[in-house]
């Protein structure tokens, strides 16, 4: 008799977390509409969707950072108000965010406290962040300063704060965007050991090969609605992209390389010493680019690609004019302004702060790029010789844009604050794709971006490179490397390996790169 | 008494309503609030401090009514750029301007009574001991409560989980939120303590240091302790010693004619600012002790996303 209301008790038993019918409004827009959603113990769930789809306003009301509009959520066959992260994190429930919730001046013992509850803070915490991140393969020094460490480490740091109070849901907002194939694989050893001790996760990505991978099952969300559950392990990476973009997303297609061009981007043996103390020394850096072609650099964040970006860009300078040459002209002591008006065009990482100004409009930030060039098409200039802005030709260009690159926006002008991720990295790679600049050197260009849009994007590069330009992708996605390059090449520590033809390297290849195998060898080449 | 000895007396005198005021600023500006109010709460504090010891014959009463008017002038000012999100910096210089505006009409019937004056303590009877009698033990207790007040912010920001919380919002608030941690309300209660603080130094302005009541008497130390915070880099015991620093250069103006030393008054007057200026170069020259100190979030008007 027991045993049967055991096994009973086992069948019927409510999945771990339910979600019923959940609405979220933010004034007209209804960013989750009826959204119902099972997850059951020791299994990995995936949830995807392009950006604005409404996978991230979802996964915080489960976590108690967004209260829904309407709808309810079962925790263990309960219904349970999660008022707040802290009650969320009490029921059983972690998260580890895409920008990372850190502290840059704690410690991480001092950021891992902060997020603990009462119980879970006393003792030794320091000696349990150690044990449990030995166990666990996360390497971690509890009292290194956040600031000193990479995205990750900091990583690391959050997904042991979340272990600490052993979750029985762990969510995952695109964890692997910042990892290497390596770091990747030790993350999904980490999350396979959790579902054997019955964690479920729930598991945002873009990476559709990695959630066929690893996940039990995937929803598929667009414009705020289930569109699919699927089991990924039956899909292919091409049926689940389209679900996800409701139309067949196009492949990326790479044409013929015109292999002799001019070279178009020379650094040759350029040192530079970092500005701050957390920036990497680039050491003796050797690359070309040829017309035509597409350099990808690969690394781990933190190793100096953005130093690497900010001397090519010229917003850092070189006092040797020699050190970096384009378009066939010395420019290592221009700044940015002057290497644009040879031709060049730059697209930093962050594109909110660094590529855009949030609280202008899209016209002005237009002008803010462009403002010393003359209009391709008409050669009309922003700025007329008294100074005074074409805001005519501003918004011009800027519907140009739009039109172009399909950047999605409510208003012909908005602030480009209003924009989704993906929509602003669109506009900021339309606004300098559409100069056809001789040279561009892009940081990450679809950081976070959809994969509809990503196609969108990488293509545009393609083909301005099959025009006859020469572009520097510096990115730390590999599948989006395999896709672009020509040639690749690999950042560790301020060193760039010698830039190899992407058909003869492997990812496992470029995964030892990434983790320094280059670096003896380079530095034997500097001595 | 040594000439000496009356100098460090004086100097003990002038650095005590600077430690004060800045150490209730320090915990504000660690939370990441901007509060440029501290004169006008501190001058409210004086004004409020002499007229309650005045009417009741209690240094002591004066004291705490001065507490009370600078957390109400603090209130003020929470509420305005906490809840109504104003900008920090126009609503503390509206602040300063209503405090000293105010106090001038509050104490328009004080000018000139003979006020009531905090007594010394003689901690154990041990003033009478030679030297440095008077020096440690005779001092009168806000000398004191402002050393221990410092000791107490020090071990409360980096010994306790309360400091820790403080400093976390101050370094990002959106993160602070993001973990559950109320950051308006946190905000809300270190700028009521730095409230607190700034009419503790003003009622030592007019119970001790002068006990009576001038219009605008706190003549711009609530702009030195400001500059003070930011010459310790945000750190309490580095304030400590700034603030005896400022104390000393503010009365060397005051000395250095009687000594007829030739520096100008006004240069010997303007050094805090000078030296905040070059605190101020050196921390931006040092990036590891801008980001590991300086509260990252200082000054932004926090909107939680819901």
């Amino acid at each position: 008799m027991e045993c049967k209301i055991v096994s009973l008790h086992s069948t019927h038993e409510p999945p771990l977390l339910e979600v019923k019918n959940l609405v979220k409004q933010f004034g007209n827009l209804t960013a989750n509409d009826h959204i119902n959603l099972h997850i059951q113990g020791s299994r990995i769930h995936a949830l995807l969707g392009e950006n604005g789809a409404g996978k991230s306003t979802l996964v915080k009301m489960v976590y108690g950072a967004l209260q829904p509009t309407s709808g309810e959520i079962l925790w263990q066959g309960e219904r349970v108000i999660v008022d707040s992260p802290a009650r969320a994190r009490e029921l059983g429930i972690g998260m580890v965010f895409q920008h990372f919730s850190l502290f840059e001046a704690l410690t991480v013992a001092e950021n891992i406290s902060l997020a603990l509850p009462a119980n879970l803070r006393e003792g030794n915490l320091e000696q349990r962040i150690s044990e449990l991140s030995h166990d666990y393969g996360l390497t971690l020094q509890p009292d290194a300063l956040v600031a000193d460490l990479s995205v990750g480490q900091r990583q690391r740091i959050e997904i042991v704060r979340c272990l600490l109070q052993q979750p029985r849901l762990l969510i995952m907002d695109e964890p692997t965007a910042v990892l290497t194939p390596q770091e990747a694989q030790s993350l999904f050893t980490t999350l396979q050991r959790l579902t054997s001790e019955g964690c479920a996760v729930l598991y945002i990505s873009h990476r559709l090969e990695e959630v066929k991978q690893i996940c039990h099952g995937a929803t598929i969300l667009r414009h705020g609605k289930i569109v699919a559950s699927v089991d990924p392990q039956i899909e292919t990476a091409a049926s689940l992209a389209q679900m996800m973009v409701g139309a067949e997303v196009h492949a990326v297609s790479h044409g013929t390389v015109a292999a002799s061009g001019q070279p178009l981007i020379i650094a040759e043996q350029f040192s530079q010493a970092a500005d701050t103390p957390f920036g990497v020394d680039l050491k003796a850096v050797n690359l070309q680019v040829r017309a035509g072609e597409i350099l990808a650099i690969a690394g781990v964040a933190g190793n100096g690609q953005s130093e690497l970006f900010a001397a090519l860009s010229g917003e850092q300078t070189n006092n040797k004019p020699q050190a970096i040459n384009m378009c066939g002209q010395a420019c290592g002591h221009l700044g940015i302004t002057q290497r644009r008006r040879i031709g060049a065009a730059f697209i930093p990482e962050e594109r909110m702060g660094h590529s855009a100004v949030a609280n202008f409009s899209l016209s002005d930030n237009i002008i803010l790029s462009r403002h010393s060039l003359r209009d391709n098409h008409d050669q009309q200039s922003l700025v007329g010789r008294s100074g005074t802005i074409n805001y005519t030709l501003a918004r011009d260009i800027n519907m140009h844009i739009g039109k172009v690159y399909d950047v999605r926006k409510g208003q012909p002008d908005p602030e480009a604050g209003s924009l989704s991720g993906g929509n602003l990295q669109k506009f900021v790679m339309g606004r300098e794709l559409d100069r056809r600049p001789k040279v561009l050197v892009v940081n990450q260009p679809t950081w976070g971006v959809d994969a509809g849009a990503a196609a969108l994007i990488r293509q545009a590069l393609i083909d301005l490179a099959r025009s006859g330009s020469a572009l520097i992708v510096i990115s730390q996605d590999l599948d989006e490397i395999f896709e672009l390059a020509d040639q690749i090449a690999v950042i560790s520590r301020g060193y760039l390996s010698p830039a190899q033809p992407a058909q003869s390297l492997s990812a496992e290849q470029i995964g030892l790169l990434m983790a320094g195998a280059h670096e003896t060898s380079t530095q034997a080449q500097t001595l | 008494m040594t000439g000496l000895e009356a100098f460090v007396l004086t100097v003990i005198t002038a650095s005590t309503p600077f430690l004060l005021a800045a150490i209730g600023e320090l915990v504000v500006e660690r939370s990441g609030v901007l509060n440029l109010g501290v004169e006008g709460m501190m001058v409210m504090g004086a004004v409020c401090g002499f007229g309650a010891a005045h009417l009741t014959g209690s240094p002591w009463l004066g004291v705490l009514a001065a507490i009370l008017a600078g957390a109400a002038m603090a209130l003020l000012f929470g509420f305005l750029t906490q809840i109504l999100i104003t900008n920090q910096v126009a609503t503390g210089l509206s602040i300063t301007l209503l405090g000293l505006g105010l106090s001038g009409l509050i104490g328009s019937n004080l000018v000139g009574l003979p006020g009531e004056k905090m007594q010394p303590l003689n901690v154990f009877g041990l003033n009478e001991m030679p030297i440095l009698g008077t020096l440690v033990f005779g001092q009168d207790p806000l000398v004191y409560i402002s050393i221990l007040l410092t000791l107490g912010v020090a071990y409360f920001l980096y010994r306790t989980r309360a400091g820790l919380i403080v400093r976390a919002v101050g370094q990002s608030h959106q993160s602070a939120h993001s973990l559950g941690y109320k950051v308006i309300a946190v905000r809300l209660s270190c700028i009521v303590f730095g409230g607190c603080c700034a009419g503790l130094a003003g009622a030592y302005l007019s119970l001790s240091y002068t006990p009576q009541w001038i219009e605008n008497m706190t003549a711009g130390r609530g702009w030195i302790a400001l500059a003070l915070v930011v010459f310790s880099t945000w750190m309490p015991g580095r304030l400590a010693i700034g603030a005896y620093l400022f104390g000393t250069v503010w009365i060397l103006g005051l000395y250095a004619q009687a000594w007829g030393i030739g520096i100008p008054s006004q240069f010997l007057s303007s050094l805090p600012y000078l030296a905040t200026i070059v605190a101020l170069i050196l921390i931006s020259t040092n990036r590891r002790l801008s980001v590991v100190n300086t509260p990252a979030s200082l000054g932004q008007g926090f909107v939680p996303d819901r």
